[in-house]
């Protein structure tokens, strides 16, 4: 039996056209072992939470520049709860003004990643946090 | 068993975690599996492999909006590299398969290499299996990126799709043995590029060379076809797919002789396959939880012993369970 591997969506919701920082994330994450699923701009919670539940990733790591963000957590949220796969971990990075990271937090994202946060910083926390699935 | 249940029923959240399982090997797979076994034969496969940057996934989603017109449905198996540095891999090929997302009837799972060589993943055969279970009528298989020789895929696919674009496969490379030799259609995509006609002489002439040197029964078999596209813009996808239909029908009609000699030495190789990962994964297992790997190289460096010495006597010990 090889050991399981931690499975990211990074996902690229609304309208904005910027995922160099996606990309970088996504290139970080792979260079430490993980495996990555990108799905590319300007994607609906809809999707990205179909995408989550056909690759089952452990976590979607959403990146939002264009200030729905309030909008968009909540609705991918809720639709992790509404498929089932409420176990599916959902963190953020992005801009958000300061009080909405609280918000962010309140409604159930684990954890937000503001501009500037070390790469090694956002691995360690997903190793620390993120345990991959139990098998069937 | 209920991951079984589920799965036949076409549960999209079973199915997707216990692909999972298969990739990572877990213990109670080929319980499943076998239980599964008995519900597959439907789905018709199909192999899509070709160079890295040609449009393999392009055309899968072009592909996948034919298949769908016919109201059918898909499963999709799209498979890249594994980091050899990091064991981390960057799946990328959904970006453009994404505006089927919200269609249940289209299954799409992204797979990495995790190491294994020949174009596709060890669990690929699994999970196609699992898509077929599900109900799946069609299950496209694209490679990771190949090159000359990883050509796994026509051991799974009935019908196998090499791509190209203008400019590829010219005179040397299309006698070369390998990837052009197991196509069934080869797609000379980005066909609105100049050189195609070039490309697609020499892959012409590949093909004459191949048949006229056929011998005996093998000369009736089929003979590839040569298909343009231009998958970005959906040209000449319909008739590619109309090809495949020819294909199977060949196939399943006066081509039978042809498609169970190809299936009885497809199905041998696949439970060589099986065997040989079975007894090498348990072999493996045992030697790096014994600790005699780095024993051996202690042996190397502190007694100057060969590592072909090294290698026979753990192999010996393996095989008497001594390890």
């Amino acid at each position: 039996m090889s050991k399981r591997k931690i499975r990211i969506l990074v996902a690229k919701p609304g309208l904005d056209g910027h995922d160099r920082g996606a990309r970088i994330i996504a290139r970080a994450f792979r260079d430490a072992g993980f495996e990555v699923v990108y799905t590319g701009l300007h994607q609906t919670p809809e999707e990205i939470v179909a995408a989550a539940l056909q690759e089952d990733v452990d976590m979607i790591g959403m990146s939002s520049l264009a200030g729905a963000h309030l909008y968009l957590f909540q609705r991918t949220l809720d639709l992790l709860k509404e498929k089932g796969v409420e176990d599916i971990i959902l963190t953020g990075g992005g801009i958000f003004p300061e009080e909405d990271i609280e918000k962010l937090i309140d409604m159930g994202t684990k954890a937000i990643f503001m501009p500037g946060t070390p790469l090694d910083e956002i691995i360690k926390w997903v190793r620390d946090n993120i345990e991959p699935r139990k098998g069937l | 068993m209920q991951i079984v249940k589920k799965i036949l029923e076409g549960d999209i959240k079973t199915a997707a975690r216990f692909i999972r399982d298969i990739d990572d090997k877990m213990p109670n797979v080929s319980n499943v599996l076998k239980k599964l076994y008995p519900h597959t034969g439907h789905a018709y496969i199909i192999g899509i492999t070709g160079f890295p940057g040609v449009g393999k996934s392009t055309l899968v989603d072009q592909l996948i909006q034919v298949i769908r017109e016919q109201g059918k449905s898909v499963g999709v198996i799209s498979i890249d590299p594994t980091s050899p540095f990091s064991g981390g891999a960057i799946l990328g090929d959904r970006i453009r398969m994404q505006r089927n997302a919200l269609d249940d009837d289209v299954f799409i799972r992204s797979l990495a290499t995790r190491g294994y060589f020949g174009g596709l993943t060890a669990s690929t055969k699994g999970v196609v299996d699992v898509m077929d279970a599900m109900g799946k009528d069609f299950i496209l298989v694209e490679t990771v990126g190949v090159g000359q020789d990883e050509v796994d895929v026509m051991n799974v696919a009935h019908s196998t799709l090499i791509v190209l674009i203008p400019g590829m496969g010219d005179n040397i490379q299309a006698i070369k043995a390998g990837i052009l030799e197991v196509g069934d259609i080869f797609v000379i995509n980005k066909a609105d590029q100049k050189g195609v006609e070039r490309t697609v002489r020499d892959i012409q002439i590949m093909i004459e060379i191949d048949q006229s040197l056929k011998r005996g029964e093998d000369k009736d078999g089929w003979v590839p076809k040569i298909m343009r596209t231009q998958a970005i813009a959906g040209v000449g996808t319909k008739e590619l797919f109309d090809q495949i239909i020819v294909h199977r029908d060949f196939l399943f009609g006066e081509g039978i002789d042809y498609y169970k000699k190809r299936k009885y030495l497809r199905d041998r190789l696949e439970l060589l396959d099986m065997i040989e990962s079975k007894i090498l994964g348990d072999m493996i297992n045992r030697l790096e939880k014994s600790g005699e790997l780095d024993e051996a190289l202690g042996k190397m460096y502190d007694d100057n012993i060969d590592p072909y010495t090294l290698c026979d006597d753990i192999i010996e010990r393996l095989l008497h369970k001594d390890i």
